[in-house]
C-alpha cells in the first residue's frame, strides 16, 4: 500500500514536472533574449540604438541605429490592420449573423485555409504577383516595397481577425437582438448597433491578435520588401524588426550580431506587450 | 414627412453596410480561391517524378527535393514525439492535477504567450540554445526541439478542452470503484480526450510544414538524403525552407512553385481531416 | 445487529460554509438506510464523505470521528481506494464508462488486480445477475454501455459496484434520474441487496423510504435532525422539525 502512494506521488511528480515545461520555456526565451540582446545595446547606448536613423552594420565606420526598423514594423503593422480589419470585421459579422449554414461552413473553411497557408507561399505569390504590380502601376524602379508587405500582410491576419470575431459575435446573446428588432430595428441595424458593441472587447482581442500576427511575420516580409535598412515610406524598400534578425544572422559577427539580439529583445518587448494588450481584452470578456 | 426621410437615411445605412459586407466576404473568398489556382497553375506543371524522387546535384545541375520531402517527415515525426508527451502530460496536470489556482495560472499564461511568440524569435533562442548551448550544431534535432516549444500550447490547449468535455461522472464512477488517480486517468479519461489529441496532432503538422522563419538558423539548409537517424543529427532542409532559398536567392521559381503547390495540397489534406476527425468523433459522441 | 458505520461528531467545511454540524449516528450491518431531507440539507455531502469521495473537493475541510469496522477511515494508514472498494457507491445519473457492458463491471476488479479471464468472466456474470440485468444484457456484453437503457444503465452500475465484493453499498438518489417502472426494479433489487450488503440510499422521495428503509435519518440545513425505526419515524415523529417535513409543510 505505501508502494501505491509512492507510485501515485511519482506520477504526480511527473505530471506536474510537464506542466511546468511550459513555464520553463517562456523563461529560457526571455532570459536568453535579455543576456544576449543587452550588450550591444550597453555598447552602442540605449539611445543611440532605438534613435538612431541609420543601420550600417557592415561598413567600415558601422553604426546601429533601428529607428527605421522600428517603424516600418509599426507602420507596415498599422497599415496591414487598416486595410485588414475593415474586411476581416465585416466578413464576420456577415458570416456570424446573415450567411446560411451552408455558406457560413463554406466560407469557414476557405479561412482556415487561408490560416493554414504557409508564410513562404504568401512571399512567393506577393513576390510574382504584387511586386511587379505595384511597380506597373506606380511606375517604380522596384515594387518591392513597404506597400507590399502590407497587403501581404493584411491578408494574412485575415484569418485571425475573421475567426475570433465571428466567435465573439456568435456569443452574443440572441435576446439582445431580439431586444432590437422588437422595437423596429432592422436586421442590419440591430447587428451593426447592438450585436457588435456587445461583442466590441472581443472583436478587440482579434485586433490585437492581428497585430501581433503582423509584427511577427518574417518570411512573407523578407520576400516582398525588399529588405534595405531605409526609413520608411509607401513606396520604398525596407526592413523589419524581424526581417532585420533573419536577413544578416547567417553572416553577421561580433557586435553586429549582438546587436541582432537586441533588435529581437526589441521586438519581443513589442510581443509581450501586445500580449498583455491582449489578455486584458480576454479577460475583460470573462469578467463581463 | 419627416417620417420619411429618416427612413431614407435609415435605408442608405442599411445598403452601404450591406454592400460593404458583400464586398468583403467576395475579397476574403477571391483571395483564396486565386490563391489556390494561381499557385496550382504555376506549380503543377513543374511537379515531376523527377523532382520528387530525386536529390539535387551540382555535377548534372538537376534540381530534386526528396531530401526536402525525407527531412520535413522526420522534423514532423520527431517534433510530435517529443511534444505529444509533454503536451499531453501538461493538459492533464492542469486538469486532473492541480489544485493551486496560482499556480495553473501561470502556466496557461505561460502557454498563451508562448503562443505569441513569433517564429523568428523561436528560431533565434532555439539556435542559440539547442545548436550553440547543447552542441547540437544547425540540425534537423534542433529544429525539432525548436518546434516542439512552439507547437507546446496546440497541444496543450487542444488536449485540455477535450479533457474539459469529459464528464466528471465517469471521474466519480471510477474512484467511487476505488480505481486510484492514475488507473482512472489512463483507462477512463485518456480515452475521452483522443479526439483532442489528434486535432492537436493535425494543427501542428500543419504548423510544422508552414514554418520557416525559425527552422533558417536552427535546422539548416543542406539537402543531403538522409535515414532519419543521420538525418536527425545532420542539417537539413525543409519543404518551406527549401521554397524560401529556391525563390529568394537561387531565382529557381519554377521549383519554388511545384514546392508551394504541394504545400498547398498537404494544406488542403490537412484541413480537410482535422473537419474529419471533427465530424467523427462529435458523431460518436452523441451515440 | 451489528453497526458498521459509526459516526460522532463529525463537521463538515466547504471553505468557510460549514455543510455539516456534529453529526452522530450509528448504521446497522445488513439493512437499509434512508437519508431524507429538503435539498440542499447536507444528505449527499455526508453519504459522500463515508467513502471519502469529497476528498475530490480541494476546499472541504472535515472534523470528528467516522468509523468503518471500528477504524476510523480518516486515519492515516487508511488506503482510500480499499476503503472505496469496500464502500461502493451509485450516483444519482447513471454513470457508465463508455465502454463495454463486460468491461463496465470487469473495470473495479481489474482495478484491484484480477487478470484470469475465466474469473473475470464469473464475476461479471454473478455481479450482473445480482443487479437483476443479467437476462437483457448476456446476449449483448460486448456492445457499449451507453447503448442501454436509463434504467438498465443504473441497475449496470448496481453491478459494476458489487462486481469488487463491496460490504456497504452508497447510494446517492439512484432513482431520480428514472421512469416509474425502472425505479420500482430498483427497489426491489435494493431489499433483496440487502441480505448481504448494508445499503445507505439518499432519497428525495419519502415514499421510497417507507417502502424500502428499515431506518431514517432527517437532515435539515446540515444538522441531523431524527434518525430512528423508519415506521416510528414517520408514525410518530419527536421532533417538530421532522413532523412539519413529512407531512409535507416544507421542502
Amino acid at each position: 500500500m505505501k508502494n501505491k502512494k509512492a507510485f501515485e506521488n511519482m506520477i504526480h511528480g511527473i505530471f506536474l514536472m510537464l506542466g511546468l515545461i511550459a513555464v520553463g520555456c517562456v523563461l529560457l526565451i526571455t532570459v536568453y533574449l535579455v543576456i544576449a540582446g543587452i550588450p550591444a545595446i550597453r555598447e552602442i547606448g540605449l539611445f543611440k540604438f532605438l534613435f538612431g536613423k541609420t543601420w550600417e552594420s557592415t561598413s567600415a565606420n558601422p553604426s546601429y541605429g533601428i529607428l527605421p526598423f522600428i517603424l516600418t514594423s509599426i507602420y507596415g503593422t498599422a497599415g496591414a490592420i487598416i486595410i485588414g480589419v475593415p474586411i476581416g470585421f465585416l466578413t464576420a459579422v456577415y458570416l456570424s449573423k446573415i450567411a446560411p449554414q451552408k455558406i457560413k461552413a463554406a466560407v469557414g473553411t476557405a479561412v482556415s485555409l487561408l490560416a493554414g497557408i504557409p508564410s513562404v507561399v504568401y512571399g512567393l505569390v506577393g513576390m510574382l504577383v504584387l511586386v511587379p504590380g505595384i511597380r506597373e502601376i506606380f511606375h517604380l524602379a522596384d515594387g518591392a516595397s513597404l506597400l507590399a508587405a502590407i497587403i501581404v500582410l493584411a491578408i494574412m491576419i485575415l484569418p485571425s481577425i475573421i475567426k475570433v470575431s465571428v466567435t465573439a459575435l456568435d456569443a452574443v446573446p440572441k435576446e439582445y437582438e431580439d431586444a432590437s428588432l422588437a422595437l423596429g430595428a432592422t436586421p442590419v441595424e440591430t447587428y451593426f448597433k447592438v450585436s457588435v458593441p456587445a461583442a466590441k472587447s472581443g472583436i478587440a482581442a482579434a485586433v490585437v491578435l492581428g497585430i501581433g500576427r503582423a509584427i511577427g511575420e518574417a518570411m512573407a516580409v523578407m520576400m516582398v520588401s525588399g529588405n534595405v535598412a531605409n526609413m520608411p515610406g509607401l513606396f520604398q524598400s525596407v526592413r523589419f524588426l524581424t526581417t532585420a534578425v533573419a536577413s544578416e544572422m547567417s553572416y553577421s559577427s561580433g557586435l553586429q550580431r549582438q546587436a541582432l539580439f537586441s533588435i529581437a529583445l526589441v521586438l519581443f518587448l513589442f510581443i509581450m506587450l501586445i500580449n498583455a494588450t491582449l489578455n486584458f481584452f480576454l479577460k475583460g470578456k470573462k469578467g463581463d | 414627412m419627416q417620417n420619411s426621410k429618416i427612413s431614407k437615411a435609415r435605408k442608405a445605412y442599411i445598403s452601404i453596410m450591406k454592400a460593404l459586407m458583400w464586398l468583403s466576404v467576395a475579397v476574403t473568398c477571391s483571395l483564396v480561391a486565386f490563391l489556390i489556382i494561381y499557385v496550382f497553375v504555376k506549380g503543377i506543371p513543374n511537379i515531376s517524378w523527377g523532382l520528387l524522387s530525386e536529390k539535387p546535384s551540382y555535377l548534372s545541375g538537376k534540381i530534386g527535393i526528396l531530401p526536402d520531402i525525407l527531412n520535413t517527415v522526420y522534423i514532423v515525426i520527431a517534433t510530435l514525439l517529443i511534444v505529444l508527451p509533454i503536451g499531453v502530460g501538461a493538459a492533464i496536470y492542469l486538469t486532473e492535477y492541480a489544485q493551486n489556482k496560482k499556480l495553473v495560472n501561470i502556466i496557461e499564461y505561460a502557454a498563451e504567450t508562448l503562443s505569441g511568440i513569433p517564429s523568428i524569435i523561436y528560431g533565434l533562442v532555439g539556435m542559440l540554445f539547442f545548436c550553440q548551448f547543447l552542441n547540437m550544431k544547425t540540425s534537423l534535432l534542433a529544429g525539432a526541439l525548436t518546434l516542439v516549444i512552439m507547437n507546446l500550447p496546440t497541444i496543450m490547449r487542444t488536449t485540455q478542452e477535450s479533457l474539459k468535455t469529459v464528464p466528471q461522472s465517469y471521474r466519480e464512477g471510477a474512484f467511487g470503484l476505488g480505481a486510484g488517480k492514475w488507473r482512472v486517468i489512463h483507462t477512463v479519461v485518456l480515452p475521452g480526450c483522443v479526439d483532442g489529441i489528434i486535432t492537436g496532432c493535425i494543427l501542428s503538422v500543419g504548423r510544422i510544414l508552414g514554418e520557416s522563419a525559425a527552422l533558417l538558423f536552427t535546422a539548416g539548409f543542406a539537402h543531403a538524403l538522409n535515414g532519419i537517424i543521420d538525418g536527425l543529427s545532420s542539417s537539413g532542409c525543409t519543404l518551406t525552407v527549401a521554397l524560401y532559398v529556391y525563390a529568394k536567392e537561387q531565382g529557381e521559381f519554377g521549383i519554388a512553385f511545384a514546392i508551394a503547390a504541394i504545400l498547398m495540397i498537404l494544406t488542403l489534406i490537412i484541413n480537410l481531416s482535422a473537419m474529419l476527425v471533427e465530424k467523427y468523433f462529435r458523431k460518436r459522441r452523441n451515440v | 445487529m451489528s453497526n458498521i458505520i459509526t459516526v460522532k461528531d463529525m463537521c463538515l467545511w466547504y471553505g468557510e460554509h460549514q455543510a455539516l454540524k456534529d453529526i452522530n449516528i450509528d448504521i446497522p450491518s445488513k439493512s437499509i438506510t434512508a437519508f431524507i431531507g429538503p435539498s440542499g440539507c447536507g444528505k449527499s455531502t455526508f453519504l459522500k464523505s463515508l467513502n471519502r469521495m469529497n476528498d475530490l473537493i480541494p476546499s472541504v475541510k472535515i472534523t470528528g470521528d467516522v468509523k468503518y469496522n471500528g477504524k476510523n477511515i480518516f486515519g492515516s494508514s487508511v488506503d482510500v481506494n480499499e476503503l472505496r472498494r469496500e464502500i461502493g457507491m451509485v450516483f444519482q445519473k447513471p454513470n457508465p464508462f463508455p465502454m463495454s457492458i463486460y468491461d463496465n463491471v470487469a473495470y473495479g476488479p481489474r482495478t484491484h488486480g484480477v487478470k484470469s479471464k475465466a474469473k473475470l468472466d464469473d464475476i461479471v456474470e454473478q455481479s450482473l445477475k445480482d443487479a437483476a440485468i443479467w437476462e437483457e444484457v448476456k446476449d449483448r456484453l460486448k456492445k457499449n454501455a451507453l447503448g442501454l437503457s436509463g434504467g438498465q444503465q443504473q441497475r449496470l452500475c448496481i453491478a459494476r459496484a458489487l462486481a469488487v465484493k463491496p460490504a456497504v453499498l452508497l447510494m446517492d438518489e439512484p432513482t431520480s434520474a428514472l421512469d416509474p417502472i425502472s425505479t420500482s426494479k430498483i427497489e426491489e433489487l435494493t431489499i433483496k441487496l440487502k441480505e448481504n450488503y448494508t445499503i445507505i440510499m439518499v432519497t428525495h422521495n419519502m415514499q421510497q423510504a417507507v417502502r424500502i428503509s428499515d431506518q431514517t435519518a432527517f437532515f435539515l440545513l446540515g444538522e441531523l435532525v431524527e434518525y430512528g425505526n423508519t415506521e416510528t419515524l414517520f408514525s410518530t415523529p419527536k421532533d417538530k422539525r421532522t413532523e412539519d417535513y413529512i407531512t409535507g409543510r416544507f421542502g
